[in-house]
């Protein structure tokens, strides 16, 4: 049913394009004409949320693949409840603070449960001006948040307790999330400072990275990743897994930035949509490529692991302005995010920070070179506006974090015995082996 | 009666194989093993950090054999699996007392 109205509407709404100069002041045509690019541009919506919900799988498959195999159902089983609090969160209270407008660019206003939709009269009164679903808004919305809450993840993989790791996600995605993504996309003071970011290189991936610095921070390093003052190599049990979540990962970012255009309906933004897409692409390229290069030079082996981390490094790169630069100025922006990649994983792990994926260096240092990288794309893109926003999302979500980590690990502890540990997670939190027929333990 | 254990290289599984059917051995074991001898384990790196991969990965077969051929079977699996190169394994030559096929109840060289 749905179909058959929807297809009559295109037919419709076709006749009344390729008429449009005389059949224009025909007020039963404009309407069509409204009706119909309201359905694509919704459409369009929903279709790249969709996509971007594709992207919890790619986290899921990505971090399943680069942690140990004793720690597989731990991981997985936090990448599909984090995703869904993170829904249940955003639609109780998150979207309204993020999107309810508020006292003042600071302070969000705070409401619960989601509004009725758009009425057709309404839409068809503002000429289209109103032009998609209210509910396709919320869904796109709630998708990114659950991106957000996904980075975190990886970091503290294969050491944190379950629960404790669940609570912080009601919080990242209930509050500390929405609240910075009032002060940008929700109208407030960042979005006022001239601070541009198109898709969340630093509303999304910076906030994920900074909240999970805080938590490695806290929490520590893997048993065994440190010993003799040395740096231990920890490796993934899955690189089939790894490589699939990245290009899932890949093919959902054409959602996440393609979507963040926000309309469709016309030729201009059609165009504008299809340089995101090629952009976003070429950025990923340019990472990959880079990262696989330098990892050859540097370790004297193609790792695998650093080329992935290279693509979605150019992936993030390219998030906070997909639309300005030309493809080739895309592809040196993806290439500058994996050239950045691959010596912050280095750094990290020698400073003692251990993150099993290199969440905080592809989404938070790549993510602070993308925003950065505005400023020189962009020509409205302002260095001062877009260091201003690197500096407040950083500190307000790393300083919210480190409290909410902090009351969690007094409170009940955010780290598994040390028994649990060489075990594995997935017995001692799951009570599930994702491999029950392999004996082989490390 | 012996039983001969060769621990060899994985990769060389095959050739042995063939080699013994041209020697007319009807059976087998065949059991992938991890170890290290002189070879000792060899350094890797991941995600640029170094790590040891102490256990090598082998292939440990297992044949029983009559006294006499023990020699034979030595020369074969020498000339089938042998490289030159460090790592190529080590055969081992251990006595057997009773050999019993369990779907016959035949004892020692009929169920050989």
């Amino acid at each position: 049913m749905k179909k058959s109205v929807f297809l009559s509407l295109v037919t419709l709404g076709l006749a009344g394009l390729s008429a449009a100069p005389a059949l224009a002041e025909e007020p039963g045509v404009a309407e069509k004409v409204i009706h119909l690019a309201y359905s694509i541009d919704t459409f369009y919506f929903l279709m790249s949320g969709a996509l971007v919900m594709w992207m919890a799988a790619g986290f899921a498959m990505l971090e399943a693949g680069l942690v140990r195999g004793k720690n597989t159902v731990e991981i997985l089983t936090k990448n599909v409840a984090l995703y869904s609090i993170a829904c249940i969160m955003y639609m109780f209270v998150g979207y309204n603070i993020m999107y309810g407008g508020g006292p003042n660019g600071f302070i969000p206003g705070i409401s619960f449960w989601l509004g009725a939709d758009n009425a057709v009269d309404d839409v068809l009164k503002s000429g289209g001006e109103i032009y998609y679903s209210g509910m396709a808004d919320f869904f796109f919305q709630v998708v990114f948040v659950a991106t957000a809450m996904s980075i975190v993840s990886g970091a503290v993989a294969e050491r944190m307790k379950l629960w404790s790791f669940l609570l912080f996600a009601v919080v990242l995605t209930g509050f500390i999330y929405p609240v910075e993504g009032y002060w940008k996309w929700g109208g407030g003071f960042l979005d006022g400072l001239g601070f541009s970011d198109f898709a969340g290189s630093g509303v999304v991936h910076l906030c994920g990275a900074s909240a999970a610095l805080a938590g490695v921070l806290l929490l520590g390093a893997r048993k065994g990743k440190y010993e003799g003052g040395k740096v231990k190599a920890i490796p993934g049990a899955n690189l089939p897994l790894a490589t699939l979540g990245t290009f899932i990962l890949w093919l959902g970012w054409f959602g996440f930035n393609g979507g963040s255009e926000l309309i469709i309906s016309n030729i201009e933004e059609s165009n504008a949509v299809s340089m995101v897409f090629v952009n976003t692409n070429m950025a990923a390229a340019g990472g990959l490529v880079a990262a696989l290069l330098l990892s050859q030079i540097w370790f004297g082996k193609a790792d695998l692991t650093m080329a992935l981390n290279g693509a979605l490094a150019g992936l993030v790169a390219i998030t906070a302005e997909p639309l300005t630069p030309t493809p080739l100025i895309a592809t040196v922006v993806g290439v500058i995010g994996g050239l950045l990649v691959v010596p912050s994983i280095v750094f990290l792990d020698k400073a003692r920070i251990d993150d099993p994926v290199g969440a905080i260096s592809v989404h938070g240092v790549v993510g602070i070179w993308g925003l950065i990288a505005v400023a020189f794309t962009n020509p409205d893109g302002s260095l001062v506006a877009q260091l201003t926003g690197i500096a407040v999302i950083f500190a307000w979500v790393f300083g919210t974090s480190f409290i909410v980590w902090a009351i969690l690990k007094a409170v009940m502890g955010i780290r598994v015995s040390e028994e649990e540990e060489i075990e594995g997670v997935d017995i001692g939190e799951c009570g599930l082996e994702a491999y029950p027929e392999f004996t082989m333990k490390k | 009666m012996k039983k001969i254990e060769a621990i060899i290289k994985p990769f060389k599984l095959d050739d042995l194989k063939e080699a013994f059917s041209g020697l007319g051995i009807h059976g087998m074991t065949v059991t992938e093993v991890k170890g290290f001898g002189r070879q000792k384990g060899h350094k890797e790196v991941y995600r640029g950090a170094e790590y040891v991969v102490d256990f090598i990965p082998k292939v440990k077969v297992e044949v029983v054999t009559n006294d006499e051929m023990v020699e034979q079977i030595i020369e074969t699996i020498i000339g089938a699996v042998k490289t030159g190169k460090i790592g190529d394994g080590k055969i081992f030559v251990v006595p057997v007392e009773t050999v019993c096929r369990i779907r016959t109840g035949e004892r020692d060289k009929e169920a050989i």
